[in-house]
């Protein structure tokens, strides 16, 4: 994986487990989210989120195998509601407990999660 | 006594310029909570790297949206660019911005139109599209396209803009600045006008940061931060500073927006001045490998380009945050507590680009 | 705080001329760069199908047997590719742009083949047919 830095851009890795916990350290250290990207690998997703305060921008990423439960960060930074609701619907990422859950009519597509495959 | 009722509000209506449902849950006629529901223009153009290369992607980048089209292409090309490692000649650097603000200006233009459109001042609308006219002619001059221009390619551009051409640009936005001031005049000091925009939809700073809000709707409630400072393209060489106001209601953001306007007609003089001369493109070989979330300065925000490569002519996986996406969540904020008929106005003012957020 | 900022516009507006103009009476005079629609040189044309193959929407057909190349005027989005790659220079961006029409329709261009002199000429290609879209696509 090649470098991916601007001068201010970190990437770091997490497991499942440790992802309430991150998100609520950084929000105390007062970031905001800016984005959650999901990637289909062969056996899973690789999940990327993106939290920005002023110019910086941090990354977790998480890698989940294809039918593991993840938790929403939804309880800690509330506009991350729609990111979730759209990777659940695209991709089929089992996020549990969204503040807001469209139950998969956000999109109203004809094909179920058709990024799946 | 007062009656709850909900109103369902789009996505045809006709005050409303883009598909965008909002079901209002009303008291006598306060609003006290809206709830979004997007969906109505999918088209799942981020599943088409898988059947197009990732030159030919361009093409299908430029075309997520209308309005914001060169910006698309150009933030696509970059992140590739910066996976590959390839260097654009500065020449092309600074064609890009040229470009990028003209497409600024015509965008703020279009959206001082629809505001006046949106509260009934057609002759206002009509005003301010006549002048975006003068852009969008300058846009066929130098691309061949009004809407779409294509002239973003991995390692520069297209076409080259000779520089009688960018001088004859200046001179017309000379001229355009006088007429957009005498325009801005009624915006920001007309008594109608001010009565349908003060007051209305307040979003504090602390909320606009927790909601995530970006470009200038953030920027209007005191939040002084712009993506362009961080310097990508040419704008490190230029010299601006970000435009905010600290009251937060709709007066704010259409204010924020109109000297954005003279902002950028000086930045394109900054960069007409500045520009060298040299090559517009560099060729390159190899398939892109790696990632990287490139963050480019829209009208409407802050756009961030998440592109994977994994050695083949096909990417992994192409993502665009789009700015609308990210200020949903701050528009819902600011309809609780408005009345019925400031809806379609609090719409307007966060610039919504429906086109954008549902690719 | 002003009530009539507008007027003086209003009033100028009045008695001035219209901004619009008025099509289709007055034509309309595009701009050199103008990307309006591709058109060929058909007699140049060496049939080696390199446009085919960079055309991101798959419009263009070239048939080398039949000396036929046809385009997609529906498919067409004006990008230019095929103008930049050609080799002999033979495709150039017109600035008039395709006419509406009610069907999606290709436009086909063949090459007749000089005789030598004192024969008649003989054509290689066969009748052009106006086909639907989904059956001539040949990129996915």
């Amino acid at each position: 994986m090649t470098d991916n830095q601007l001068t201010d851009n970190k990437l770091t890795n997490i497991a499942a487990v440790e992802l309430l916990a991150s998100c609520q350290q950084l929000k105390n250290d007062g970031y905001h989210i800016m984005q959650i990207c999901a990637v289909r690998t062969t056996g899973g997703y690789e999940l990327t989120y993106s939290f920005g305060l002023d110019y910086a921008m941090v990354n977790l990423r998480m890698i989940i195998s294809t039918d593991e439960e993840v938790m929403s960060i939804s309880s800690i930074f509330s506009p991350a509601f729609l990111y979730e609701n759209e990777i659940r619907e695209l991709f089929g990422v089992q996020i549990q407990r969204i503040n807001v859950d469209y139950k998969g009519n956000l999109y109203r597509i004809a094909v179920k999660t058709p990024f799946k495959d | 006594m007062s009656v709850r009722s909900i109103v369902p509000f789009g996505p045809q209506h006709p005050v409303l310029p883009e598909p965008i449902h909002l079901d209002l849950v009303l008291e006598d006629e306060r609003v006290v909570e809206a709830i979004p529901s997007i969906g109505f223009i999918h088209r799942g153009l981020e599943k088409l790297v898988e059947k197009k290369d990732f030159v030919e992607y361009v093409y299908v980048a430029e075309r997520v949206c209308g309005i914001c089209s060169f910006m698309h292409g150009m933030g696509y090309c970059e992140a590739i660019e910066h996976t590959m490692g390839i260097e654009v000649p500065e020449r092309a650097k600074y064609l890009r911005t040229i470009w990028s603000e003209m497409s600024r200006i015509h965008s703020h233009m279009m959206w001082l139109g629809l505001l006046a459109d949106g509260f009934g001042f057609e002759s206002l609308f009509m005003e301010s599209w006549r002048m975006r006219e003068k852009i969008l002619d300058m846009f066929e001059y130098s691309t061949g396209g009004r809407v779409i221009f294509s002239v973003n390619k991995i390692g520069g551009q297209r076409k080259d803009m000779p520089d009688d051409m960018i001088a004859d640009f200046v001179g017309i936005l000379d001229g355009m600045e006088k007429e957009i001031r005498s325009l801005s005049h009624t915006f920001l000091n007309d008594y109608a006008v001010k009565s349908r925009l003060e007051g209305v939809g307040f979003l504090t700073k602390q909320q606009a940061h927790d909601l995530g809000a970006v470009g200038p709707f953030m920027r209007a409630s005191g939040i002084a931060l712009d993506t362009r400072k961080t310097g990508y393209a040419a704008y490190a060489h230029l010299e601006f500073e970000p435009i905010i106001s600290t009251v937060g209601d709709s007066y704010a953001r259409t204010d924020v927006r109109i000297r954005e306007i003279f902002q950028s007609i000086d930045l394109i003089r900054q960069a007409a001045a500045k520009i060298p001369a040299g090559d517009v493109a560099v060729p390159f070989k190899g398939n892109p490998t790696g990632e990287y979330l490139m963050r480019v300065e829209q009208p409407r925000g802050e756009a961030i380009y998440y592109v994977k490569g994994n050695g083949t002519k096909n990417l992994d996986r192409f993502r665009l945050r789009t700015p609308t996406f990210a200020n949903i969540p701050g528009l819902v904020e600011t309809l609780k507590g408005c009345q019925l008929a400031d809806v379609p106005i609090l719409i307007l003012t966060i610039d919504p680009c429906i086109s954008c957020t549902e690719r | 705080m002003s009530i009539i900022s507008f007027s003086r516009t209003v009033l100028h507006n009045l008695f001035s001329k219209p901004a619009t103009r008025n099509y289709p009476q007055v034509p309309r005079e595009y701009p050199l760069r103008t990307r309006g629609q591709i058109g060929i040189d058909i007699d140049s044309c060496i049939f080696c199908g390199i446009c085919q193959k960079k055309c991101p929407t798959g419009a263009i057909a070239v048939v080398r047997e039949t000396k036929n190349w046809s385009i997609n005027r529906f498919g067409c989005i004006q990008c230019g590719e095929c103008v930049g790659v050609c080799p002999k220079k033979c495709l150039t961006m017109l600035q008039t742009y395709a006419e509406s029409n009610a069907t999606k329709t290709r436009e086909n261009f063949t090459q007749i083949m000089k005789a030598a002199p004192g024969e008649p000429p003989k054509t290689a290609a066969s009748e052009t047919q106006n086909t639907a879209l989904t059956a001539d696509t040949t990129k996915e």
